[in-house]
C-alpha cells in the first residue's frame, strides 16, 4: 500500500516552501492588504510557550560524532532530554544562545538517526518520543483572521518553526530508520499520541501540514494495529468538518493520505470501508472550501470505483444529490469529477446512472452561466463517454434532446450554441431516426407540458378554496363548542352559587 | 365539519402525491411548504393513514426539501385528529431526526420537543419514550446525537423505572465513542440536569460533568463549561465548592485556550450562579487570569466582561476587589497589543464610572479614557465615544472635552468611510451633551464639510444628521448657522454638491417649519429647476413634493404648481416623469384634504 510521498527536504538552510511574501511584494508595487496583515499576524502564531515558566540554561554537549561508542546512548539521551526545552520565538531577541544549542543538538540527531546504524536502542524510544511530544504537541493558537480564506490569504506561520521543523524531521528519519521497530514503538505512539498528532492537521502553518502528512502515512504503514484507529479519527475529523464547524485546515493532506490507503484495501470492500465512501467522502463535497481539497478527494473517489465498480452507482447518486444549486465554480468541479468517473466506468454501471446523470447533465447544459455548460458540453469530446452515449443513445438522447434543441436557440454565448451544434449533429449521425422523431414531436411534447403545468395550478387553487373553507368550519366549530363549554361553566357557577347560598 | 369531510374524493391521494414528487425541486418544496393545505384537503383520518405513511417511506430527498418537512410535522397535531393521535407524526420524525445534515436533524428534534408537549402521559410512555431509545441507541452518530436533545423534554412526565432507564441512556451517550455525540451530550447536560431529581443531579450529573470537563477532545470541555453553570444555580450552596468548583477551577486554566475563552465568555453568568463568597475567593483571581491570558481572544472576552463582573460583586467589597485586583488588569489592557482587546475593553470601561463613582473616576479611570481616545484603533475611540453617556452622569463630558475633539476631528477624517459613518451617527448626542456654543464653535464645520464628503454614504448621513441637530437646537439656531451655509451650496459648480442642497432642504424643511422653508429654501429650489443637469431638474421635482406638506395651499397653487408644470414639459425623460408625479400627488394629496 505504501505509494512513495515525496520527502519534504531536510536540511535546514534549504527554502522550505514556496513562500516568499517578500518578494512578491517587491514585485508587485502595491502590497495586498492580506498580505500586510500576514507580516503582523506571523509574530503572534505560537500558543506553545506559555506551558514553560521557569526558563533552564542550555550548556553544550560533546558532539555526537566525537563520542566514544560506550558513551553514544547516553549523549543521544542528553540531547533529547536538552531538546526538551522550549524558547520563545515570539521575542525574536531572547536566549538567542539557548536556541543555537538546541538547534545544533537537533541537527545532531537527525543526522545521527539518519546516518549511522545502531544508534536506536529500545530506552530510546520513550525518551524520543517524549522530546517529540513536548515540542510539537500544542494548542494551536485562534486564527488572527477569522474569516482566513485558505486561497486568497496568506496563512500564519509557525513562529518556532526552526526548532520545530528540526524535531519534525528527527521524527520522520526515526520512523524511517532501518533499525526502527514497530513493537518498541507502538509501547509509546499510541492512540493518545495519534489523536494529538492528527489534531495539529489544522495548522495553518502548510510546511507542518507536509511534515504531518508523511509522518502520520509512515506511522500508518508502519504500527498495524493503530490503522483502525487512525481511519476512524480521520472520518470524526472530516464528520466534524461536514456538519459542525466547516473548518478544518489539512483535509487535503488528509484526503491524500487516505488516497493512498484506499489503494491497499482489500477486496471485497468491507463495508466499514463503504460506509466511508458514502457517509463522509461524498459529504465532503458539501464543503464550501471544497477548491482546496477537490483534487485529492475526487482521487480518493476514483480509487474507490476502480477497487470496486459496485460502488459506483452510490457515488454518482451521492454526487447528484449533493449537486450544488448556486455555486457555478463547484459546478464546474463536480462536472470535471464526473468525468474522471466516466473515464472509469463500466458500461453495465453506466447503464444503472444514465437516467439521473443525464437529467443532470442536460441542467448543466442549459446553464447561463457558460463555463457549466461548456464543461458539460466537452463530455461529447471524451471518446470513452461518447462511445457509452453511443451505446445508450435510444435512452439518453430523449433526455437531452428537448435541452439541447432549446438552448441552441436561446444561449448567450456563442462558444455554447456552437459546441450545441457539434453534439446535435453527433447526435443525428448515431441515430437519425429518432433524431428526426424527437425534432418532430419536440413542440407537442411542449404543449404536454404547458397544458400540464396548467393543471397543477388548478389544482393547488382548488386546494386552497377548500383550505379556506375548512379552516372556517373549524373556527366556527371551535367557537361553538366554546360557547357551548361557557353556558355549561356558567349554569354549573350557578348551581354553585344556589348551593353555596342554601349552605 | 362532517360535512366537509364527505367531499375527500374529490382529491384522490395520488395527484396530491404526485405534487410531492414533481421532478423540480422547487415545485417539490412548494407542495411540501403547503403540505398543512393537502392534509386538510385529504381530511385527518387519510393524513393518518395515507399521507403520513407515504411520509415515512419516501424520506430521501434534498436536504431543503426535508428541512420544510420537518418543520411542518411540528404543527401537524390538529390536522391528524388533535392530541390523542399525535404519535402518528413520531415515525417521520424519527426518520428525519436521523439524516446526516444538522440543520434537517435539528429541525426535526425541535419538532419533536414540541410535539412531546402534546402527548398524553401515557402516550409518552408508549410512543414517544421507545422512540428515543430507539435513537439513542441508533448504529451512526446522527441518531444518537438528535436523542441528547429529547431527554429532558419527557422526563418529567414519565414513571421512576423510565425515568431510570432515560438516566442510564444519557449517561452512556455521555461517553459515546464519537466526538459528535459527547459534544451533544455535553450541550444537553445542564437542560437535562434541570429536569433532573436534586439527588440524581448530585449522584449522576456530576460525575457526567467532571467527565465531560476533562475529555480528550476541547470541543468537548468548552460545552461542559456552559453546563456547568447550570449546575451550579441548582446545587445548594455549601455543595459547590466540593462538587463543581475543582472542575470549574480547572477549566479556566485549561490548556486549550477555546475552554478559557468559554470561561471568560461565561464569566457573568457563572459569577451569579456560584455567589458572592466564591466569586470573592476563586473567581476574582481567575478572572485577573483570564485578563492576563497569552491568548487575545481569551482577553477579549473577559476584557468584554469587565463591567457585568464589576457590577455583580458583593456591595461590601466591591470597590476595594475593583481597585485592588481589577483595576491593575484593566490599566494593562488599555495598552494591550491586539486592537480586538482593547476595543472589547473600551465598549464597557466607561461603565465603570458608576460603579466606582466620581472622585475615582476623575483620579483613576479618566486617564484612561484619555488614553483610548488617542489610541491608533479608530474602533477604539469610536467606543469610547459611543459611551459618553455614562461618563457625562457621574463627572460631566467637559472634563473629557480637551482630549474628545482632536478625537472627534481625527475619527470624522479617517479613511475608512464607515469610521466616518460611524462617528456621524454619535453627532446628536455628542451636541447634546456638549451643548450649543460648543458645538458651534468646534463641530459645525465639520458636519458641515461631511455635507461635501467624496460617499454619498457619509453625504446622505451627514444630511440626517442635520435634522436631528435642528430637532436640539430648534429652528432658530438653524436659521443662523446652518441654512445659509447649505443654500449657499446651491451654487457650487459641483452638481453633487448643488443636489445635496436639495437632499438638505427634504430634510430641513419639516423641522424648520413653514416660513423658513417658504422664505428661504422655496426659492433657492425654484432656482434651481432651470440648472442645466437633468438629475438636479428632477430632484426639484421631488424636493417639491417632498416640501409640499409644509406649505400653505395658496403657495402650492401660485408658485410651485407653475414651477412643476414647466418641468413636466422638460426634455428630459426623467424630469417629466417626476414632475408629474409630484403634481398628481399633489393632487391626490389635495383631494385627500377635501374630503
Amino acid at each position: 500500500m505504501e505509494t512513495p510521498t515525496k520527502l519534504p527536504p531536510s536540511s535546514p538552510s534549504s527554502p522550505t516552501t514556496g513562500f516568499s511574501v517578500p518578494s512578491a511584494e517587491k514585485v508587485d508595487g502595491f502590497p495586498r492588504r492580506s498580505m500586510r496583515r500576514a507580516r503582523q499576524r506571523r509574530s503572534h502564531s505560537s500558543s506553545q510557550f506559555r506551558y514553560q515558566s521557569s526558563q533552564v540554561e542550555l550548556t553544550p554537549l560533546p558532539l555526537l560524532k566525537d563520542a566514544p561508542v560506550a558513551e553514544l546512548h547516553d549523549l543521544f539521551c542528553k540531547k533529547l532530554q536538552q531538546c526538551c526545552v522550549l524558547f520563545d520565538f515570539l521575542d525574536c531577541v531572547a536566549d538567542l544562545k539557548g536556541k543555537e544549542i538546541k538547534r545544533a543538538a537537533l541537527n545532531e540527531l537527525v543526522e545521527s538517526v539518519a546516518t549511522s546504524r545502531g544508534v536506536l536502542i529500545e530506552p530510546l524510544y520513550p525518551e524520543a518520543i517524549k522530546m517529540i511530544s513536548v515540542n510539537i504537541f500544542r494548542t494551536l493558537p485562534p486564527s488572527e483572521n477569522p474569516e482566513f480564506d485558505p486561497e486568497e490569504d496568506e496563512p500564519a506561520l509557525e513562529a518556532s518553526w526552526p526548532h520545530l521543523q528540526l524535531v519534525y524531521e528527527f521524527f520522520l528519519r526515526f520512523l524511517e530508520s532501518p533499525d526502527f521497530q514497530p513493537s518498541l514503538a507502538k509501547r509509546y505512539v499510541d492512540q493518545k499520541f495519534v489523536l494529538q498528532l492528527l489534531e495539529l492537521f489544522d495548522s495553518e502553518d502548510p510546511r507542518e501540514r507536509e511534515y504531518l502528512k508523511t509522518i502520520l502515512h509512515r506511522v500508518y504503514g508502519k504500527l498495524l494495529g493503530l490503522r483502525a484507529y487512525i481511519r476512524k479519527q480521520i472520518n470524526n475529523i472530516f464528520l466534524r468538518f461536514i456538519y459542525e464547524t466547516e473548518r478544518f485546515n489539512g483535509v487535503a493532506e488528509l484526503l491524500e493520505i487516505l488516497g493512498s490507503i484506499i489503494n491497499g484495501f482489500a477486496l471485497p470492500l468491507k463495508s466499514e470501508h463503504k460506509q466511508f465512501l458514502v457517509r463522509v467522502l461524498i459529504p465532503l463535497h458539501t464543503a464550501k472550501s471544497l477548491s482546496i481539497f477537490h483534487a485529492q478527494l475526487a482521487y480518493c473517489v476514483v480509487q474507490f470505483m476502480e477497487k470496486d465498480a459496485t460502488v459506483t452507482e452510490h457515488i454518482i447518486r451521492g454526487l447528484l444529490r449533493y449537486w450544488p444549486k448556486t455555486c457555478t465554480q463547484k459546478e464546474v468541479m463536480f462536472l470535471g469529477e464526473i468525468e474522471e468517473i466516466l473515464d472509469v466506468i463500466e458500461p453495465s454501471q453506466f447503464i444503472r446512472v444514465q437516467e439521473p446523470l443525464f437529467k443532470q447533465i442536460a441542467a448543466c447544459i442549459s446553464s447561463p452561466h457558460f463555463q457549466v455548460a461548456e464543461r458539460a458540453l466537452y463530455f461529447w469530446n471524451n471518446e470513452y463517454i461518447l462511445s457509452l452515449i453511443e451505446e445508450n443513445c435510444q435512452v439518453i438522447l430523449p433526455l437531452v434532446f428537448g435541452t439541447l434543441y432549446r438552448v441552441s436557440k436561446e444561449h448567450w454565448n456563442q462558444t455554447i450554441i456552437s459546441l450545441i451544434y457539434n453534439v446535435l449533429k453527433t447526435f443525428m449521425e448515431m441515430n437519425s431516426k429518432l433524431f428526426d422523431d424527437l425534432t418532430a414531436s419536440y413542440k407537442v411534447e411542449k404543449q404536454k407540458e404547458l397544458k400540464k403545468e396548467k393543471e397543477r395550478v388548478e389544482l393547488w387553487r382548488n386546494l386552497e378554496d377548500l383550505q379556506e373553507q375548512r379552516l372556517q368550519s373549524l373556527t366556527e366549530a371551535s367557537r361553538n363548542q366554546k360557547n357551548l363549554q361557557e353556558r355549561e361553566n356558567t349554569t354549573k357557577s350557578q348551581s354553585e352559587t344556589s348551593a353555596a347560598n342554601t349552605t | 365539519m362532517a360535512g366537509a369531510d364527505s367531499d375527500d374524493s374529490l382529491y384522490p391521494i395520488a395527484v396530491l402525491i404526485d405534487e410531492l414528487r414533481n421532478e423540480d425541486v422547487q415545485l417539490r418544496l412548494n407542495s411540501i411548504k403547503k403540505l398543512s393545505t393537502i392534509a386538510l384537503a385529504l381530511g385527518v383520518e387519510r393524513t393518518r393513514t395515507e399521507l403520513l405513511p407515504f411520509l415515512t417511506d419516501t424520506i430521501y430527498d434534498e436536504d431543503e426539501v426535508l428541512l420544510a418537512l420537518a418543520e411542518q410535522l411540528g404543527n401537524f397535531t390538529m390536522l391528524v385528529g388533535g392530541p390523542e393521535y399525535v404519535h402518528c407524526l413520531l415515525p417521520p420524525l424519527e426518520s428525519l431526526a436521523t439524516v446526516e445534515e444538522t440543520v434537517v436533524r435539528d429541525k426535526a428534534v425541535e419538532s419533536l420537543r414540541k410535539i412531546s408537549h402534546e402527548h398524553s402521559p401515557v402516550d409518552l410512555e408508549v410512543h414517544f419514550e421507545p422512540l428515543v431509545k430507539r435513537l439513542a441507541s441508533g448504529d451512526w452518530f446522527t441518531s444518537r446525537t438528535s436523542a441528547c436533545g429529547l431527554f429532558s423534554v419527557c422526563y418529567p412526565r414519565v414513571s421512576s423505572t423510565v425515568k431510570a432507564e432515560i438516566r442510564q441512556h444519557f449517561r452512556t451517550l455521555c461517553s459515546d465513542d464519537t466526538p459528535m455525540v459527547r459534544r451533544a451530550a455535553a450541550s444537553k447536560l445542564g437542560e437535562f440536569a434541570k429536569v433532573l431529581e436534586l439527588e440524581y443531579v448530585k449522584s449522576d450529573i456530576i460525575s457526567l460533568f467532571t467527565a465531560l470537563a476533562s475529555d480528550e477532545q476541547d470541543s468537548v470541555r468548552l460545552l461542559a463549561v456552559e453546563a456547568g453553570v447550570s449546575i451550579a444555580t441548582l446545587l445548594p450552596q455549601e455543595d459547590l465548592e466540593a462538587l463543581v468548583m475543582p472542575t470549574l477551577r480547572q477549566a479556566a486554566e485549561d490548556k486549550s485556550w477555546r475552554v478559557r475563552y468559554m470561561v471568560a465568555d461565561k464569566f457573568s453568568d457563572l459569577q451569579k450562579a456560584v455567589g458572592p463568597e466564591i466569586t470573592k475567593n476563586d473567581l476574582v483571581p481567575a478572572f485577573q487570569n483570564l485578563l492576563k491570558d497569552c491568548e487575545a481572544e481569551v482577553r477579549a472576552a473577559a476584557a468584554n466582561k469587565v463591567k457585568e463582573f464589576c457590577e455583580n460583586l458583593p456591595e461590601d467589597s466591591r470597590e476595594t476587589i475593583i481597585m485592588t485586583h481589577i483595576l491593575p488588569c484593566v490599566k494593562e489592557l488599555v495598552s494591550d497589543t491586539n486592537q480586538h482587546v482593547k476595543s472589547a475593553l473600551a465598549s464597557v470601561i466607561m461603565g465603570l464610572s458608576t460603579i466606582l463613582g466620581k472622585d475615582n473616576t476623575i483620579e483613576h479611570l479618566l486617564p484612561l479614557f484619555l488614553a483610548q481616545l488617542k489610541d491608533e484603533c479608530p474602533e477604539v475611540r469610536l467606543n469610547i465615544i459611543s459611551n459618553l453617556d455614562c461618563v457625562n452622569e457621574v463627572i460631566g463630558i467637559r472634563q473629557l472635552s480637551q482630549s474628545l475633539l482632536p478625537a472627534i476631528v481625527e475619527l470624522a477624517e479617517d479613511a475608512k468611510w464607515r469610521v466616518r459613518l460611524a462617528i456621524i451617527e454619535y453627532m446628536p448626542l455628542l451636541a447634546g451633551q456638549l451643548g450649543v456654543e460648543f458645538f458651534d464653535e468646534k463641530l459645525n464645520s465639520l458636519c458641515m464639510a461631511w455635507l461635501v464628503d467624496h460617499v454619498y454614504a457619509i453625504r446622505e448621513a451627514a444630511t440626517c444628521n442635520l435634522m436631528k441637530l435642528v430637532e436640539k437646537f430648534g429652528a432658530e439656531w438653524a436659521q443662523n448657522t446652518i441654512v445659509p451655509k447649505v443654500l449657499g451650496m446651491a451654487n457650487d459648480p459641483n452638481y453633487l454638491h448643488r443636489m445635496t442642497t436639495l437632499f438638505c432642504i427634504n430634510a430641513l424643511s419639516e423641522v424648520c417649519g413653514q416660513e423658513i422653508t417658504t422664505k428661504h429654501m422655496l426659492p433657492v429650489v425654484f432656482k434651481m429647476s432651470n440648472d442645466q443637469v437633468a438629475n438636479v431638474r428632477f430632484n426639484v421635482a421631488k424636493s417639491l413634493q417632498k416640501i409640499g406638506p409644509v406649505l400653505d395651499s395658496n403657495c402650492l397653487q401660485t408658485e410651485v404648481k407653475p414651477v412643476l408644470e414647466k418641468l413636466a414639459s422638460d426634455q428630459d425623460m426623467d424630469v417629466k416623469y417626476f414632475a408629474q408625479e409630484a403634481i398628481s400627488g399633489r393632487i391626490k394629496k389635495m383631494k385627500r384634504n377635501r374630503k
